[in-house]
């Protein structure tokens, strides 16, 4: 699904991460950790393509992304959900229809998925509030509404860059069952967090694997925990 | 055309994603309208002295003047050897010698209507019309320079020339000023749309983040730009042609400024400049949004 073979990547002269090497299996469940400045954001973009690797191959859905013409890696991403640590919404539109972007820019016909969009919204607990703009609603509201946007277009892959980062933590488990929810259904989820507590409740529900950024390269963690 | 239908159509649900910038949005329709209608004038300058130079090069290419100058006991001889020579050369179509009336009449703004033409020494004047082939200048100057030698034939070259080359030139530069409009108008719609685009940086960077194609960023702008320009243009040119018509109007042999305007089917000509300027602002903001896009991940 995706695959990381010897990846490094430099930034301002410096070695952000190298050597990194990874097959993300569909259906895998992991966490990603460090500490703030690890470059765990930076692995994330880098599955998203949003960062290119400085040396090493990186394949998507089975294609190099070097290899990938814009409009290739566009398609890709369609099937990659990704919930960002600040959400990233276009504030002079409606929660529903942020949430309804990635089927818009798709060309897909939204009226067509309003019922989905309507049993996702519910699904996520934001049913009353979808009308609302994005600066009105609470962190929390916020986070599940980019997890909504994420799944939308019913991706293989969801990735999610601190996604508990700005909410309390009631808020925050409700947030990883619903990632659990996702991967009982079949998809790959990346979670990239620095919340220790989160991840051993995590790991009660669910069998993942925890990788921890260390000296700019992938370690498996599972025994530290 | 498909593209073009859909560009018209447009998607209200893609248009949302994209939001308005008033200002721009604004200063394009004013742009616009302002350089079509520049354009408006410029076309009809051109076609003006167009018209101009067809009139000068037919008028006076057609016809040409022989002036003989001779004692008075040979000049008969020589006006008949010179009717001659002219009824054997092949492209005249006829001739005839202007009589003391027409002859008055050529110098009464120099001399006033009273002159005494039989009493002065005035050279006898031979109107000569050409058939649509023309005929040999140099040979027919030639022929008359041998059997009547006071006669010099004058084709109106030397003053036709000048006059054709000077609304020739007038054309042109109607013609670059068009094309310095259209340049003008790509440069300012693009510059209006880079400054859109900026201003989308965020709707920009989210829309491909989720999975949005170059082509459909660019297609919101692009729509936006088109409509804006072709609504601009559109204003600039009623406003022209309506300037155009409210001009004096003078005779056909009035000075050209006062014949500036459209004739005929020419007045059909400015409906193209709202559909060219919608051309060079989709031209314009298309490769100004891909030429952004490409440093957008």
């Amino acid at each position: 699904m995706i695959e990381f073979d010897k990846v490094a990547y430099s930034y301002g002269g410096g070695n952000l991460l190298s050597g990194l090497s990874l097959r993300l299996q569909p259906g895998s469940f992991h966490f990603l950790t460090g500490p703030s400045g690890a470059g765990k954001s930076t692995f994330l973009k880098l599955c998203y393509m949003e960062l290119a690797p400085s040396s090493g191959m990186v394949q998507i859905f089975g294609q190099e992304a070097r290899d990938m013409t814009r409009d290739q890696v566009a398609q890709a991403r369609r099937r990659i959900g990704v919930v960002h640590q600040d959400c990233q919404f276009l504030d002079h539109l409606s929660l529903r229809e942020n949430v309804a972007l990635p089927l818009t820019v798709a060309g897909r016909d939204v009226a067509e998925s309003e019922a989905d969009i309507a049993s996702l919204m519910e699904w996520v607990g934001l049913k009353d509030q979808q009308e609302q703009r994005p600066p009105e609603l609470s962190g929390g509201e916020r986070q599940r509404a980019a997890l909504a946007r994420a799944v939308i277009m019913d991706p293989d892959i969801i990735l999610a860059d601190e996604p508990t980062g700005n909410v309390d933590w009631e808020m925050s488990q409700r947030l990883l069952s619903l990632l659990v929810e996702l991967n009982k259904l079949g998809k790959s989820v990346v979670v990239a967090t620095h919340d220790m507590n989160l991840i051993r409740v995590a790991k009660s529900q669910v069998s993942a694997r925890v990788l921890r950024i260390k000296d700019r390269t992938l370690q498996l963690a599972g025994a530290d925990l | 055309m498909r593209a073009l239908l859909s560009l018209l159509r447009g998607d209200p649900e893609a248009d949302r994603v994209v939001p308005p910038t008033g200002v721009t949005a604004s200063l394009t329709v004013l742009t616009a309208a302002a350089m079509a209608f520049l354009c408006v004038f410029a076309l009809a300058l051109s076609l003006a002295t167009s018209r101009l130079a067809e009139r000068w090069d037919s008028e006076l290419a057609r016809s040409s003047t022989i002036r003989i100058s001779a004692p008075a006991a040979e000049l008969e001889e020589q006006t008949r050897a010179a009717q001659e020579v002219l009824r054997l050369t092949p492209g005249v179509a006829r001739s005839r010698i202007l009589g003391e009336e027409e002859q008055r009449l050529l110098l009464e703004p120099w001399f006033g209507p009273d002159l005494p033409v039989d009493a002065l020494p005035i050279p006898r004047l031979i109107e000569v019309i050409e058939t649509t082939e023309g005929y040999d200048v140099e040979g027919l100057r030639l022929r008359l320079a041998a059997e009547a030698p006071g006669a010099v034939l004058d084709d109106h070259t030397r003053w036709r020339r000048p006059l054709v080359e000077a609304a020739n030139r007038l054309r042109l530069l109607g013609w670059v000023a068009i094309g310095l409009i259209a340049a003008s108008t790509a440069a300012m719609i693009t510059l209006a749309a880079r400054a859109a685009l900026s201003a989308n940086a965020q709707v920009i960077s989210v829309t491909r983040l989720v999975g949005a194609r170059d082509s459909y960023i660019a297609r919101a702008f692009v729509r936006r730009f088109t409509l804006r320009t072709a609504l601009g243009a559109t204003i600039g040119t009623a406003i022209g042609m309506l300037a155009i018509a409210a001009l004096p109007s003078a005779a056909e042999e009035g000075a050209f400024l006062t014949g500036l305007g459209f004739q005929g089917a020419h007045w059909l000509l400015p409906v193209l400049i709202p559909i060219l300027g919608a051309v060079v602002a989709f031209i314009a903001t298309r490769a100004a949004a891909l030429s952004v896009l490409k440093g957008v991940t």
